[in-house]
């Protein structure tokens, strides 16, 4: 439609061009009426050209100072049934019978000039083309145009009217801020009965089970782990299992959250090897399955491994699973040493994708499984927690894996007959390496996640070293024992406590390092940076 | 120790009562359960016409298709091939249905009606837009030679022909509303039925009795786009699209008649509007994700934005006086869309946001019915309940032909020689 007029614009513009070309007028504006001044001119008789060729003048000088608009619709007021009809433009006219072009725009904005008035004329026998187009460029109407204009024009009772309208703008176009919180309620409406009539008709709890323990780290990944289960839309019980017993970080910052939880402690302490640990970890997951198990705890249990990082669509995804089902889980083998291998371009194109999931066939069932190649690893893999070299997951991952609680009870309505019973594994203290011992039959797992097409978490190890000293519980306490002094204090009358010279030099040195950072901005002295530390140790 | 026994005889009947009643709802349900999903969160659609949207025109008429050479379809169509994706590929994919389709009879005696496919809207320039400055010419040779060559043109001077004229001001054949209205409909059309997508009230270029449809819009280019209906609406408005014509329109106020202006100038910092003229890779994504879209005239009051406001679901807001939208008599606009007057675009805010929200839920539901959507799209191969079947549901409700159609020896004939100089010219 608008772009149909491509062509037509071509024709404007040559017509604006010649109008504004025989104008040759100061102003753009100012090109109509010359254009009318000389068109007239051109009909008349050559007498009153002199006539035309000054208003013509004259038209040029209110255009320059007033402004073409206005000085438009100043020669429109006062010469509104001579002359200016006889101008012939090439554009045709704004046919249409009333004239009633309401424009009632009010502000002025720096871009825009606004300032439209309200005209409203009734239909009459003065051409049909209405005041408003009479000072627009484009609408001038020619006389002959006008009879024909007025019988094919829109009919007497159409209220829309071609032809230039003003722009309407309120006094104050900004939002209203009652406005903006009932849109937003709106919003909220919508999105709920969205989630009613698309999401997950009856959300099942989710229960993470998360074995922990105390290490530099653990407040770091507990944090992130704690944020990501409170944008878990569905109920959530959080069972936290720690390793060494619980201690109050842990337990301060569980009660913090918000979450439902359950503190479990666990009686070893947790190894300083990797092989190990993956080992405790995994008995202190079974313990928290006991614990379910005991509890008779319904939902989805989901293995939220303390430093792995969820996606929000893993919760979503997880209330489909039947009894058992499989996730793609992205294997970040973290390479924290400086000497990497040096893939070659090869390598790089051959080197499968971190990822351990299911793996689908054709017909979209469970054929087998994706695991991590840890073969470009070979041999530089970290052994003790917080060595700095990649550190690699085993086997299948229990991230990786989800399953319904009733599979872990006693009895439970439905529960097939490839689960194995719950006590009936790990007694022997053998080794559980991942859920599927879990299993008679590892076939029935259910791929989720698009058939494992769509990686909905990360498996990442990240320690500091073991002896890595942090605050318990990352309070400062008792306080820090270096006491800075105030060298200059703003107060002339205070006396300086510390006179040590090394504390001068120190303060030198900062002031040097400062004034070498903002040159121009700092001043000198430092006289109130050094306030603010006296204010502060205070 | 009786009385007891007493008390539990009527509550067992009680029960027996209600196990005969219950499972009878429930066995209805089982056997619909998908469909009763599906219209849990949709809700049926009748217009003023009744409940016409999902009827099936086969059976209810039938459609001679004249012969016409190729020079007035498939050669324009060869010569560019743009016009299949343009919006006004209608007239084409109208062509084409109909060929194939169960309703087209190939003895003209038991026609009800007569089509001619002579696409107007297929003469593109560089940049693809459509020039109608030959279309009338066009038009004319075309009806022309059906009038030679058959003897149903004359007998009813066009009464019971119809003609899909999707340009911007159908058959008056021209881009610009002035010009347009100045032109007039063809005369040669004057008794016709036009298939068209302009609809403005009490205009020169809608003809009493003009079936209007949607502007075309790619099928599967929408389809391809789809995300995934839980996603949230967090758009409150949403547009994108020209506020100022700068080429066309330097001053601004003629183009859309100041309304896209007056929408840019109050509402572009208003966080509620996502409005601006991006071109966006993620429109139709985008568009999904909003409550509103605003659906303003242009140059012309249709636009391909009503099509897909519908498809994806977001209510669309129309500001354009007067206008009349596609299939008006079978779908109730007023119930699906928003109609904001064009001197109201300032309060448009305070407008959408006191909306109770039970219409706003209720629109949504009317928008989630398959049916609505189904009849705003073309698509190829077509399917039951798309728009090519709404246009056949149109033409036959307007069956049985009033009396005037036939013409007797006194009436009035068409006067071929209406009209301007340079239509005359043969093409």
């Amino acid at each position: 439609m608008m772009k149909s007029l491509l062509p037509q614009s071509q024709l404007r513009r040559s017509s604006a061009a010649a109008v504004r070309s025989s104008g040759g007028g100061a102003g753009g504006g100012d090109g109509a009426a010359a254009a009318d001044g000389s068109g007239g001119a051109g009909a008349r008789a050559p007498a009153s050209s002199t006539f035309w060729f000054l208003l013509h003048a004259l038209c040029c000088l209110i255009s320059l100072f007033l402004g073409f608009r206005f000085s438009r619709f100043l020669f429109f007021l006062l010469f509104s049934t001579t002359a200016l009809y006889h101008s012939t433009t090439s554009s045709s006219s704004a046919a249409v019978l009333r004239a009633t072009t309401t424009t009632t725009t009010t502000t002025t904005t720096t871009t825009t000039t606004t300032n439209t008035f309200t005209l409203s004329f009734a239909a009459s026998n003065t051409p049909p083309s209405g005041p408003a187009n009479r000072t627009a460029l484009e609408a001038a109407a020619a006389a002959a145009k006008g009879s024909a204009g007025a019988g094919s024009g829109s009919n007497p009772q159409s209220h829309v009217v071609v032809g230039r309208h003003g722009i309407r703008i309120r006094p104050w176009p900004h939002p209203d801020p009652v406005e903006v919180m009932r849109a937003h309620q709106i919003m909220e409406r919508v999105q709920e009965e969205q989630r009613r009539w698309y999401g997950v008709k009856e959300p099942r709890q989710v229960l993470a089970v998360t074995p922990t323990y105390s290490r530099a780290f653990q407040a770091l990944h507990l944090t992130g782990l704690l944020h990501s289960l409170r944008n878990v839309p569905y109920p959530l019980t959080w069972i936290v299992v720690e390793a060494g017993g619980t201690t109050n970080a842990t337990a301060a910052m569980l009660a913090r959250s918000g979450l439902t939880f359950i503190h479990i402690p666990f009686p070893d302490r947790m190894p300083h090897d990797w092989a190990d640990r993956h080992a405790t970890e995994n008995r202190m997951r079974l313990h928290a399955l006991r614990v379910i198990r005991e509890r008779k705890m319904d939902g989805v249990v989901v293995f939220a491994d303390d430093s792995n990082v969820h996606s929000m669509e893993l919760f979503d995804e997880v209330q489909k699973v039947q009894w058992m089902g499989a996730v793609s889980v992205g294997i970040l083998a973290h390479t924290g040493a400086a000497e990497q291998p040096r893939l070659s371009e090869e390598d790089k194109q051959t080197m499968p994708l971190p990822v351990q999931g299911p793996a689908c066939n054709s017909s979209g069932h469970l054929a087998g499984w994706h695991t991590f190649n840890s073969l470009p690893f070979s041999g530089k893999t970290a052994t003790v927690v917080g060595e700095s070299a990649p550190v690699l997951p085993r086997g299948l991952e229990w991230a990786g894996f989800v399953l319904n609680s009733r599979m872990l009870w006693k009895e439970a309505d439905g529960k097939p007959d490839w689960v194995k019973d719950l006590d009936a594994v790990g007694e022997n203290g053998e080794e559980i390496e991942n859920p599927l011992t879990l299993l008679n039959d590892a076939s029935s797992v259910e791929p989720l996640g698009n058939c494992g097409k769509k990686v909905l978490l990360w498996w990442l190890r990240v320690e500091a070293r073991a002896d890595s000293k942090f605050p318990q519980g990352w309070v400062i306490e008792p306080p820090l024992e270096v006491v800075v002094p105030a060298k200059r204090t703003p107060w002339p009358e205070a006396t300086n406590e510390l006179p040590s010279e090394l504390l001068d030099e120190k303060q030198d040195q900062e002031d040097r390092r400062l004034s070498r950072a903002n040159k121009s901005s700092r001043p000198r002295s430092t006289t109130k940076r050094k306030g603010d530390l006296q204010g502060q140790e205070n | 120790m009786g009385s007891s026994r007493k008390r539990w005889l009527p509550v067992a009947l009680l029960l027996l009562a209600a196990s005969v009643l219950y499972p009878g709802p429930a066995a209805a349900a089982a056997g619909g359960e998908a469909e009763h999903a599906v219209q849990q969160h949709s809700e049926r659609i009748s217009g003023s016409a009744g409940d016409v949207l999902e009827d099936n025109p086969v059976g209810k008429l039938k459609v001679f298709i004249y012969d016409l050479p190729r020079k007035y379809n498939k050669k324009m169509v060869t010569k560019d091939p743009r016009c299949l994706s343009h919006m006004f590929a209608a007239e084409i994919f109208m062509h084409r249905f109909l060929l194939s389709s169960a309703v087209r009879t190939l003895n003209p005696k038991e026609a009800d009606w007569f089509y001619t496919p002579v696409y107007t809207t297929c003469d593109l320039t560089n940049a693809g837009l459509p020039l109608p400055f030959k279309s009338p010419r066009v038009m004319r040779s075309a009806i022309q030679y059906i009038s030679n060559k058959w003897p149903f043109w004359n007998r009813t001077d066009g009464a019971d022909h119809f003609f899909v004229v999707p340009h911007d001001f159908a058959a008056c054949f021209h881009y610009q509303e002035e010009k347009a209205i100045e032109r007039g409909i063809l005369p040669l059309l004057r008794r016709a039925t036009l298939v068209q997508t302009f609809g403005q009230e009490n205009h020169v270029c809608l003809k009493e009795g003009s079936i209007i449809i949607p502007p075309y819009a790619p099928p599967q280019k929408m389809q391809a786009h789809l995300i995934s209906p839980d996603t949230p609406r967090s758009i409150f408005v949403y547009f994108r699209g020209l506020f100022y014509d700068t080429g066309n329109d330097p001053e601004g106020g003629y183009y859309a008649r100041g309304a896209r202006a007056s929408l840019w100038e109050n509402f572009k910092s208003n966080p509620l509007f996502d409005i601006s003229t991006d071109h966006p890779a993620t429109y139709y994504e985008d568009m999904q994700r909003a409550v509103f879209c605003l659906c303003p005239l242009g140059w012309a009051p249709w636009s391909p934005r009503l099509v897909e406001a519908v498809v994806f679901g977001c209510i669309p807001v129309i500001i354009a006086d007067d206008i009349v939208l596609p299939f008006a008599d079978a779908i109730p606009w007023e119930e699906i869309g928003v109609f904001v007057e064009e001197k109201d675009v300032p309060k448009l805010d305070t407008i959408l946001t006191s909306m109770p929200i039970d219409d706003i839920l209720r629109k949504q539901r009317l928008l989630a019915n398959p049916s609505m959507k189904q009849a705003m799209l073309f698509p190829q191969p077509a399917q039951p309940r798309d728009a090519f079947h709404q246009i056949l549901n149109g033409l036959a409700r307007k069956l049985p032909h009033p009396e005037g159609v036939y013409l007797q020896p006194g009436d009035q004939r068409l006067n071929w020689t209406a009209g301007p100089v340079g239509d005359l010219k043969p093409w």
